[in-house]
């Protein structure tokens, strides 16, 4: 009788084991789709470009492509119908940035405005996430140089070429916060080698703010405004402000927007800006970026 | 005595799910391609993050992915299917959930080539509709690798493409199946 019970016990716990699968077979299908929040999710399309307007966004050009620019400012809209609303004159700067890793890009270009060539080199070294335990903001940093290729004003001078340079650093802090909204600040400081006179710094800080909105799945509203701490600049000069669309068209993007700024390069657009918005001194301009693959 | 016809009772319970223990085949790293080709561009990803398993038994076969792990080999047509087409934040998965028809017919136990009718409902974009392809099963050492091609319309699946890029996707995108499982004990 004991061993009987016994070889039964046995027995019951081997049938047991071996029909373990199969009684958790009902949930086994199901657990299909359990473990999803394990991939990391990385934000992607925090912008339509790497450009806002005037300045840069956080994103960045994958590895091996080349992202081919061409920008426009158009003359001032309020000299009128003479001037067609300013389309009779152009500033331009054509360049394009290209991807050493998907986080490294570099870039060129060369902005009619005082004959300027541009470098840059921009780093993304955080990534927002979507998970629970997330990386909330993306953040870039970028350093530009410029070259003013212009004749010298005064030739009899004793003039040096590191007076033709400046350069302008930036941090890119960004976040998406839904599919629609995303907004960047982007403290920047500009150095210039060479100013005007004495009284005037040759470092400046600037704040840069820049978001952007859906409006449609390949459309979005963009604004983007640089505030120059007070006391560096001039007492005429303003600080940037645009206000655009990005249009996304498979391989282009198109930006369409308005500025009161005219340099299409850092410098430029931060620190030497004139137009005013109230006085109607403003610009209609675009970019056009087309994506290379190599 | 008593105890005797308590044990006989849980082992007749014992054995009534044990007949059922065919067993379930299963993966994570099942690989899906989808082929759009048209006179103007082909457009091709991969998904190798693919969930599936299948029930011995009753053939019952289940397939999640998510959108997001569709890899393009280039970087902006990526960012674009899932900003633009399949908005994958919205919808993050597909989901197939269906049945082998003849599953009877397969026999796990022994290497060879099967082939069964697969019916089931494939959902993208919470839009399902019905889907009926031919598998393919290989069997070898234990092993089994499954391979099935369909095709399907973009437009049945709420996919909205602008008519400016209409020629280059196409309205019959072919999906290509390729999944090793494992049998799980």
């Amino acid at each position: 009788m004991k061993i009987r019970s016994i070889i039964l016990f046995y027995l019951l716990s081997v049938v047991f084991l071996l029909s373990w699968p199969s009684l958790l077979y009902a949930q086994e299908l199901s657990l299909l789709e359990e473990d999803e929040s394990s991939t990391s999710d990385r934000v992607i399309a925090t912008f339509k470009t790497n450009r806002i307007v005037n300045g840069h966004s956080i994103e960045t050009v994958a590895k091996n492509e080349f992202d081919f620019k061409i920008s426009h400012r158009f003359g001032v809209l309020n000299q009128g119908f003479y001037d067609l609303f300013g389309l009779d004159q152009a500033t331009m700067r054509m360049g394009g940035d290209f991807g050493i890793t998907d986080n490294l890009n570099i870039g060129i270009g060369r902005s009619t405005v005082e004959k300027t060539y541009d470098g840059f080199i921009k780093y993304k070294f955080l990534k927002q996430t979507q998970n629970t335990e997330s990386v909330p903001i993306s953040a870039v940093l970028i350093s530009h140089i410029g070259i003013n290729t212009l004749k010298w004003a005064q030739p009899e001078r004793d003039n040096k070429f590191t007076s033709r340079l400046h350069y302008t650093h930036q941090l890119l802090v960004a976040r998406k916060f839904s599919t629609n909204f995303s907004a960047q600040l982007s403290p920047t400081l500009v150095h210039k080698n060479l100013v005007e006179s004495n009284e005037k710094p040759n470092d400046i800080f600037a704040l840069g703010f820049g978001a952007r909105h859906k409006i449609t799945p390949r459309t979005t509203v963009n604004i983007e405004y640089f505030h120059v701490f007070p006391n560096q600049l001039d007492i005429n000069a303003a600080n940037a402000l645009s206000v655009g669309f990005d249009i996304e068209t498979g391989g282009h993007v198109f930006q369409l927007f308005f500025t009161n700024s005219t340099a299409p390069f850092e410098k430029g657009f931060i620190t030497d800006t004139k137009g005013k918005w109230n006085d109607g001194n403003i610009r209609f301009g675009f970019n056009i970026a087309r994506v290379f693959n190599f | 005595m008593k105890k005797t016809i308590i044990y006989s009772l849980l082992f007749t319970i014992a054995t009534a799910f044990t007949t059922h223990s065919g067993g379930i085949y299963k993966t994570n790293t099942g690989n899906i391609n989808f082929y759009s080709h048209t006179p103007v561009e082909d457009i091709t990803a991969d998904n190798h993050k693919v969930k599936t398993a299948f029930s011995a038994e009753n053939g019952k076969i289940q397939f999640s992915c998510l959108i997001k792990d569709f890899e393009f080999k280039k970087a902006l047509m990526q960012e674009h299917f899932n900003e633009n087409y399949m908005e994958s934040t919205t919808y993050p998965k597909a989901t197939f959930d269906g049945t082998i028809s003849s599953i009877s017919t397969i026999d796990l136990g022994k290497d060879g080539t099967y082939t069964s009718p697969v019916v089931g409902k494939l959902t993208i974009k919470d839009v399902t509709k019905d889907v009926t392809t031919l598998g393919t099963f290989t069997v070898k050492n234990g092993l089994v690798n499954a391979k099935a091609t369909f095709n399907l319309n973009p437009y049945d699946y709420n996919v909205s493409i602008p008519k400016m890029v209409a020629p280059k996707i196409s309205d019959s995108i072919k999906i290509s199946i390729d999944i090793d499982y494992t049998h799980q004990h």
